[in-house]
């Protein structure tokens, strides 16, 4: 009889633990759900609400040549932003890329001299942006005498988008198989010739998905330039102050007077990352099929 | 000829490998140069810990804004490690290829929309959703609370990018092996893998602590940017980003150095920062 007792106390206990189990999964397998779910749906939510309050409020004349306080034109900003763009692509990727084909080609693999490259690489890619944008201002904008000027602003932009670039270029070099290497170095190429006209083409789609991701880090940029590039509303030269797309918008949105404005900049922004976006993971895509 | 143009080049290259240890070194020299002596002269005690921030009576204490700091980061990962870890447990683990297709490339636009956008979101709808909330206990709409909930949002991507290759890397016979033993597909992600990947999962926190801390715009958007001690987390407060950003802008003489001085301390917490996430990162690799 106890016997029986102990029995069917044990049994139940084995029951309810299995259904405690089961609860638990299901509990799990919910919350994990949800969580992916309100990942997406926040993202669907921004970008649907910017969309839907911003896109009637784009009008022709906000794109107009001039930027007045009645009219606040974003043609000048996307002109400054653009020279923006060039300027830090023409400094950071030859730099980047040369960086990244010395770590992959030529030195040791483990060497001291890579691990330091590697962690000043890793260091640039924490440091936040009004840090670059406070050194800028020190560096470029003051002891360089450049003032606030695009070029203060695209040497800033070019530190900071180093490390994305290299770690990208290093990435394309070392999926490049070694069979190109060895074939080109069997045909008797040099090692120069061999990375200018084997490794570097083979890579280059990955390099280009890296470079446009730093076009991306450019366009949305605004705590580093505030103090190097300035903030004023007009087609700069080089030399000049010039305000980019997204710092426009931060003065519209902040000020508060231009909320129908900054809906209308937001929406530009926006789909400026989405298509900077899409062409990144287009252009990864390539090299991903090449191998496949 | 030929050598001579092959080792120029070599040089060249080292050359470029060089540039960024020269940047790194370039930036802690100039902010330090900048920001060290103002600290001097305001005393280092004063600086760190001062409760009160008047630069136009020449008092210069941070402390608030590094209170500021701390507490904005540290619930924004409260709020958005959780969703970030699920979300890429659910990656890994519980996605099917179609889904998994459209939602990664989701999650790297997320990762692209710049801050000044997600600061405009927070104002056009965090600020009055939080306002609403917080109103009946005197609450208000530029918040901590608002500012932790933007954050929390911003670094999901960045957590995520780093955890899922993390619990991907852990060798699939884990996984096996728990079911094996008679466990549900759940409780063997949870207690097999995810223990496995932790030190993947810690770097992704820590790299988010490091995006959160660091992040200027829209923070200063939405966090009020009052100059004095939190005083609850309906209320607004200042960040150390925030306090270089508003007051650069017209600062000048000691103001302006105390302002660049701000910039070192929020320098050296982001480098500690880096570092223990180097180290979390390189464990997993051995």
């Amino acid at each position: 009889m106890t016997e029986d007792k102990k029995k069917s106390r044990q049994e139940r206990q084995r029951q309810w633990t299995a259904r405690w189990i089961r609860v638990q999964s299901v509990l799990l397998r919910l919350a994990v759900h949800a969580a992916a779910a309100a990942t997406v749906l926040i993202l669907g939510f921004l970008i649907g609400y910017i969309l839907i309050r911003g896109v009637p409020n784009l009008k022709p004349e906000l794109f107009s040549l001039h930027y007045t306080s009645e009219n606040q034109s974003m043609l000048p900003a996307i002109v400054n932003t653009c020279t923006m763009t060039a300027m830090a692509l023409l400094l950071a990727v030859p730099e980047g890329v040369g960086a990244a084909v010395y770590l992959v080609e030529y030195a040791k693999k483990g060497s001291r001299l890579v691990r330091l490259v590697r962690l000043a690489t890793e260091t640039l890619s924490g440091i936040p942006s009004i840090v670059y944008g406070l050194f800028g201002m020190l560096l470029f904008g003051n002891r360089l005498h450049f003032g606030y000027s695009l070029i203060s602003g695209s040497l800033t932009l070019a530190i900071m988008i180093l490390p994305l670039i290299l770690r990208t270029t290093e990435e394309a070099l070392l999926s490049v198989p070694d069979t190109y290497r060895e074939g080109s170095f069997g045909l008797g190429a040099g090692k120069l010739r061999t990375v200018m006209s084997i490794v570097l083409p083979a890579a280059a789609p990955g390099i280009l998905s890296g470079v446009i991701l730093a076009i991306g880090r450019i366009v949305g940029e605004t705590a580093a330039l505030m103090y190097t590039s300035g903030t004023v509303a007009k087609i700069a030269g080089l030399g000049d102050s010039g305000i980019t797309l997204a710092l426009h918008m931060y003065k519209q949105a902040s000020e508060g007077l231009y909320t129908e404005e900054a809906y209308a900049t937001s929406v530009v922004l926006l789909l400026l990352v989405l298509l900077i976006n899409f062409a990144s993971s287009r252009a990864a895509g390539r090299i991903g099929k090449k191998q496949g | 000829m030929k050598t001579f143009k092959e080792k120029a080049m070599k040089i060249v290259f080292l050359f470029t490998a060089l540039v960024s240890v020269g940047c790194v070194a370039l930036i802690c020299v100039f902010l330090i140069s900048s920001g060290v002596p103002a600290m001097k002269e305001i005393g280092f005690g004063r600086f760190l810990l001062g409760r009160t921030w008047k630069p136009g009576a020449e008092i210069f204490g941070i402390f608030p804004m590094i209170v500021g700091s701390v507490y904005v980061t540290g619930l924004a990962l409260l709020i958005g490690v959780p969703v970030a870890l699920l979300t890429a447990v659910y990656l890994a683990y519980f996605c099917p290829a179609q889904v998994y297709r459209f939602i990664k490339p989701a999650i790297e636009l997320l990762a692209g929309i710049p801050s000044v956008v997600y600061g405009f979101f927070g104002i056009v709808v965090l600020v009055p959703a939080v306002r609403a909330l917080g109103e009946p206990f005197g609450g208000k709409g530029n918040s901590i609370l608002t500012a932790s909930l933007l954050l929390a949002i911003m670094i999901l991507p960045t957590i995520i990018g780093v955890v899922e290759p993390a619990i991907r890397a852990v060798p699939r016979s884990y996984y096996e092996g728990s079911l094996a033993l008679g466990a549900t597909h759940e409780r063997s992600v949870f207690s097999a893998v995810l223990p496995a990947a932790r030190s993947g999962v810690l770097a992704g926190i820590v790299l988010g602590l490091g995006r959160a801390m660091g992040e200027t715009m829209a923070v200063i958007m939405v966090a009020g940017n009052q100059a004095r001690m939190p005083k609850g987390i309906l209320q607004g407060v200042r960040t150390l980003t925030g306090n270089i950003v508003l007051e650069m802008g017209y600062a000048a003489g000691l103001h302006r150095e105390a302002l660049i001085a701000t910039g070192v301390v929020l320098f050296v917490f982001i480098l500690l920062i880096n570092l223990a996430f180097s180290a979390l990162k390189g464990r997993d690799r051995g």
